[in-house]
């Protein structure tokens, strides 16, 4: 048996469908399980590069000033990000330690190095060497990166901490504030298809999804 | 047949999770297949699916009791003598102290969450062994919500050790982590990897199955 044109499978339910133009704001669900097939393309990198830009700097200083101060009787301690890791592996709790360092430092510096990576050359018109495989790091690290749940941990730590301490809240909690919404801005306006119908349309295959390719041949 | 009647699978297409690409296999053999784009290896379903995933629930929900029954942090005070904190009662101190709204947060983040997801996936995995053919929309949604939740139970890891990292001894009190907060953490990543190595494609393909069997 064979099927002609552009197709698409779900990838929630494996279901073949064919393709078709979307206008405006429009998202293509599948016709059996009603996941998201597709959403229209915007071959525009100039804002999923303004934002990672703008996490970047937000990140560095997250970072690099500390989150939040706690002032009792004079006394003050504080807690950068790399900090709080750093404790839990200092108080015997090594493996806690690493998954905190790893998923509030490691994967967003993982996800801003791979979009810049992907953003900066494409949009200057090149493309990137290492580009499959960045964009399948960029899948594999996404659910693992927690920067929000983090600033609720936070939340929650200082109500906590309230009835006992003054405290301060630092630079850091304001970068680290503005960087959630960096993040998910530059995660949500990063589309992978644009990425990849950039690299190499189709080769060999079927189609791309959402996108009519003349030169694919069957 | 038209498409939309047919899986890729059942037209002998592989279609690619990492760039979408679908592509009719050069090899037979299983672990054979490249996707011709972007070089990720195909395979028809997610390999072990079921049985990675069965393996990741079933780890969780035994660390599952530790990590409630065990306390996550000791705090020692010079005011109020020492005390252990399990997850509940760090919950049940924070509605006594009228933080009602944070009260909430953590017990649907720590408690319901993490419970809500093991019990889903265990009928989700339940359901695709029996062959379902009525839920298969309810399931799907089930997963989707599975999937997107799963991160926000790792909150009083984070709590734990923002508040390890604060309070320490020159403050008149030290607080330090203790092993629920190891096992709580390990119930997280683990409920987070058996969502992850569920492949939802099976929920369909189940049905798929259970109608095409005569009944019996
Ligand atoms: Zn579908």
């Amino acid at each position: 048996m064979r099927l002609h044109g552009p197709l698409i499978a779900c990838r929630e339910c494996d279901l073949l469908q064919r393709p078709t133009a979307l206008a405006g704001h429009m998202v293509a669900r599948c016709s059996r399980c009603s996941g998201v097939l597709y959403q229209p393309l915007d071959d525009d990198l100039d804002r999923p590069l303004a934002y990672t830009l703008a996490a970047t700097i937000l990140f560095v200083l997250a970072n690099a000033f500390p989150i939040v101060g706690l002032e009792v009787q004079g006394q003050t301690t504080v807690a950068t990000l790399f900090g709080t890791a750093r404790t839990l592996y200092d108080e015997n709790m090594r493996a806690l330690g690493v998954l905190v360092f790893f998923t509030t430092i490691v994967v967003p510096a993982l996800q801003l190095g791979a979009m810049l990576y992907l953003l900066v050359p494409l949009h200057a018109g090149r493309v990137p060497t290492l580009l499959p495989g960045a964009v399948r790091m960029l899948q594999a690290i996404r659910p693992w990166g927690m920067t929000e749940v983090f600033i609720l941990g936070l939340l929650v730590s200082l109500v906590k901490l309230g009835a006992m301490a003054r405290v301060q809240p630092g630079v850091g909690l304001w970068s680290f504030g503005a960087l959630l919404f960096a993040i998910a801005a530059a995660v949500a306006s990063f589309d992978a298809r644009v990425i990849w119908a950039k690299y190499r349309p189709a080769p060999g295959g079927i189609d791309e999804a959402g996108r009519r390719h003349a030169s694919s041949t069957p | 047949m038209r498409p939309g009647d047919i899986t890729a699978a059942g037209a002998g297409l592989l279609s690619c999770l990492t760039c979408g690409l679908l592509s009719q296999p050069a090899s037979h053999e299983e672990d054979a297949n490249a996707c011709p784009r972007c070089g990720r290896r195909l395979h028809v379903r997610k390999p072990h699916s079921l049985l990675r995933s069965w393996t990741f629930l079933v780890a969780a929900m035994v660390l599952y009791l530790p990590a409630n029954l065990l306390p996550i942090m000791d705090t020692e005070s010079l005011i109020m003598g020492s005390h252990s904190d399990t997850i509940m009662s760090g919950i049940v101190l924070l509605w006594k102290s009228g933080s009602w709204g944070i009260a909430i947060i953590v017990f649907i983040a720590s408690i319901m969450v993490p419970m809500l997801k093991m019990l889903a996936m265990l009928v989700i995995l339940v359901a695709v062994h029996q062959g379902v053919s009525t839920h298969c929309h309810d399931l799907a949604r089930l997963y989707r919500i599975l999937e997107i939740i799963g991160r926000w139970s790792m909150l009083d890891v984070f709590v734990v050790a923002i508040l390890v990292t604060l309070v320490q001894l020159q403050l008149l009190a030290a607080i330090t982590p203790a092993k629920g907060a190891l096992a709580f953490g390990a119930v997280v990543v683990l409920t987070m990897l058996s969502t992850m190595s569920f492949d939802p494609r099976l929920i369909w393909d189940s049905a798929e199955h259970a109608r095409r069997r005569p009944h019996g």
